[in-house]
């Protein structure tokens, strides 16, 4: 193995993982990343981020905070946190992030400030460079935390933006957290989601990329409180020369935790898509339920998608159950609605976004951010379909 | 309106034939049933008349109101007027009902030129025909056929060829599934369209149906061929005899 650092290794200070990194053996980083971008310069100026929908907006430049922030009493916010860092191989995203300019906020949600009108952290990239931003945000014990988590970036602007978020769910605490990625086709996206959830915590997190070049979105969540329970859906729509990867790894750490994990994607052109589950039931953790799907719509015989479900199972009283499917769109579904008078092309689009569009429904997500959601799927499947 | 002539069909990329040599012509304004033993190639031809392309037509054509239709793609067919209620309608999960019926209506009023329906046009519409029917409304918002009963599936083609209002009706085994409540809200929701313009090709095994869909003509298709036609008495001569006579008489 070549031990020398590449020119992106030397400006970072550490190794980038290749693919014979287990955990990133479908997304070889140091292939990927031979050409750094160098970090975003300061500015910080308004960057005019369009809000999806109404939200207590926190928005971000280039990874620097922009223009002023009004947010409600049950939310306090603090500008300069400490970044997370890690030396771990597997927690590469992180350490990109802690040496990637950009902005640390900490927010702390109490009460029900945010379940009208969430907390929007929306981020542009508009520079070709490298930014990091950093967010901790705490619900507090039987509080209620909406948060959207949305990615941007000026047309063709090749940046590499990096987030990490620490969630944590105190006792008793219900959260509902979006991560919505819109970059343009030229832009690489890094992301991890931490999440800590105490006992009785609710959290619902709802992942949908829609853009980029190279993006892979990593949600690590430890189960450490009793009865707390977890749902992770996402779509995944993977465009002519994208690369998305979405690692998730779930820790159920104590007895009586719920877990349910569903992703749909489409694949169009000749794209990438990746999908790691992982579940680990630590030995006390009986009782554990936990469910994980990915299901795939492959349109072309040149893109591909990689499922890799894994189990590690040490309690031997649990139910844990995953599926992966591929499949190309039904012939006898696309017969009978051509036979109803309906053109391929509209019959295509009405069965992929079907196939979609139930995950988003399941979200329950209200008639406003519904909309928002279909909107953006409706928009890439008409530009990529 | 449809002649068939000498259609020959066998399935894609496979040798067996299973048409071989069907002549069949339907006026308009007629009602003509198809009967015959399973295996006789009673669904491969409603298929064929559709146009799917699991099958490969190798001699033989297609006459509708005197064009041939093979080269059709099976969503021109339908635009042109071609209606197949199918004998197992497809489940399609996540495209509700009221959907698929816009995109349905609205698609072939664009193929023809005509105006799409508005919303509220189209409700009253869909909403009209459905209580004839005795369809729950309601139902119409879920996904398509999706835990829908048997009946209710087949309630469900008819609401869409009545909305459709196409020129020809081909029903395939229709009547399997009903029970006869359901068997007589489907005939009568079959006879309410019966009209000098509009011809009917019902498939069905059992004489039980065509008391309610009083045919004009009927035909036996046995290994690929008519081999006989007779008026609405052939249906009766047939539940009480079976096919063996006719059968006999053919070879």
């Amino acid at each position: 193995m070549n031990i020398q650092k590449t020119a992106a290794e030397e400006t970072l200070g550490f190794m980038l993982p290749t693919r014979r990194v287990e955990s990133f053996h479908y997304t070889d980083l140091r292939a990927m990343l031979r050409d750094l971008p160098a970090e975003a310069s300061a500015d910080g100026g308004d960057n005019g981020y369009t809000p999806l929908v109404d939200t207590h907006l926190v928005s971000f430049n280039d990874g620097k905070l922009s223009g002023e922030q009004v947010l409600p009493s049950g939310v306090i916010m603090t500008a300069d946190a400490a970044k997370a860092n890690s030396v771990d191989i597997n927690d590469a995203i992180v350490a990109m992030n802690a040496v990637s300019a950009g902005d640390a906020v900490e927010f702390v949600i109490s009460g029900d400030a945010t379940k009208d009108k969430p907390l929007g952290l929306g981020h542009v990239s508009t520079q070709a460079a490298r930014s990091g931003t950093y967010h901790k945000v705490t619900v507090k014990a039987g509080s209620e935390g909406h948060v959207i988590e949305r990615h941007t970036s000026s047309g063709g602007v090749a940046s590499l933006s990096t987030t990490v978020s620490e969630l944590v769910l105190e006792e008793g605490a219900k959260a509902v957290w979006y991560i919505i990625q819109q970059e343009n086709e030229a832009a690489s996206r890094l992301a991890r989601l931490n999440v800590t959830l105490e006992q009785d915590a609710d959290l619902s997190i709802f992942v949908l990329n829609a853009g980029g070049k190279l993006v892979r979105q990593e949600i690590k969540v430890a189960v450490n409180g009793e009865n707390a329970n977890l749902a992770i859906r996402g779509v995944n729509l993977v465009g002519d020369n994208a690369h998305i990867d979405v690692t998730t790894v779930l820790e159920h750490n104590v007895p009586h935790t719920n877990a349910e994990e569903l992703f749909r994607n489409v694949v169009a052109g000749d794209g990438h898509g990746i999908f790691q589950g992982q579940i680990k039931v630590a030995q006390p953790a009986q009782k554990t339920d936990a469910q994980m799907a990915c299901n795939t719509l492959l349109l072309t015989d040149e893109g591909d998608f990689s499922a890799k479900p894994e189990l590690e199972i040490f309690a031997d009283d649990v139910i844990c159950a995953h599926g992966a499917t591929v499949t190309d769109i039904d012939d006898e579904h696309m017969f009978y609605l051509k036979a109803r008078g309906i053109d391929e092309k509209t019959a295509r689009a009405l069965l992929i976004k079907a196939f979609v569009d139930e995950v988003v429904e399941e979200m329950e997500a209200g008639e406003v951010m519904e909309e928002a959601l279909t909107g953006i799927i409706d928009s890439w499947l008409d530009e990529n379909v | 309106m449809l002649e068939i002539k000498n259609l020959h069909v066998r399935i894609a990329e496979e040798e067996t034939e299973i048409l071989k040599g069907v002549n069949l012509t339907v006026a308009a304004g007629e009602v003509a049933a198809i009967m015959g033993p399973n295996g006789s190639g009673k669904s491969t031809l409603s298929y064929v008349l559709a146009g799917k392309d699991d099958y490969e037509v190798t001699e033989g054509d297609i006459l509708f109101n005197g064009e041939s239709i093979l080269e059709m793609e099976p969503d021109e067919r339908a635009a042109s007027g071609v209606f197949l209620a199918f004998q197992y309608p497809m489940e399609i999960p996540g495209v509700p009902t009221m959907n698929f019926l816009k995109a349905a209506m609205n698609a072939q009023r664009k193929a023809r030129d005509e105006a799409e329906y508005t919303t509220p046009e189209f409700i009253k519409t869909v909403k009209a025909a459905a209580g004839e029917l005795n369809i729950d409304f309601n139902m119409l918002k879920r996904a398509l056929n999706v835990g829908f009963s048997g009946g209710e599936k087949k309630r469900a083609e008819i609401l869409q060829m009545q909305l459709l209002e196409p020129k020809l009706c081909v029903l395939d085994e229709t009547d399997s599934g009903l029970d006869i409540d359901a068997l007589k809200i489907v005939s009568d929701g079959v006879n309410r369209l019966r009209d000098p313009e509009r011809a009917f090709l019902v498939i069905t095994h059992y004489q039980r149906l065509l008391e309610h869909i009083v045919p004009d003509s009927v035909h036996v298709l046995y290994q690929g061929r008519i081999i006989e036609s007779g008026d609405k008495s052939l249906a009766l001569h047939l539940e009480e005899n079976g096919y063996a006579d006719v059968i006999a008489r053919a070879a």
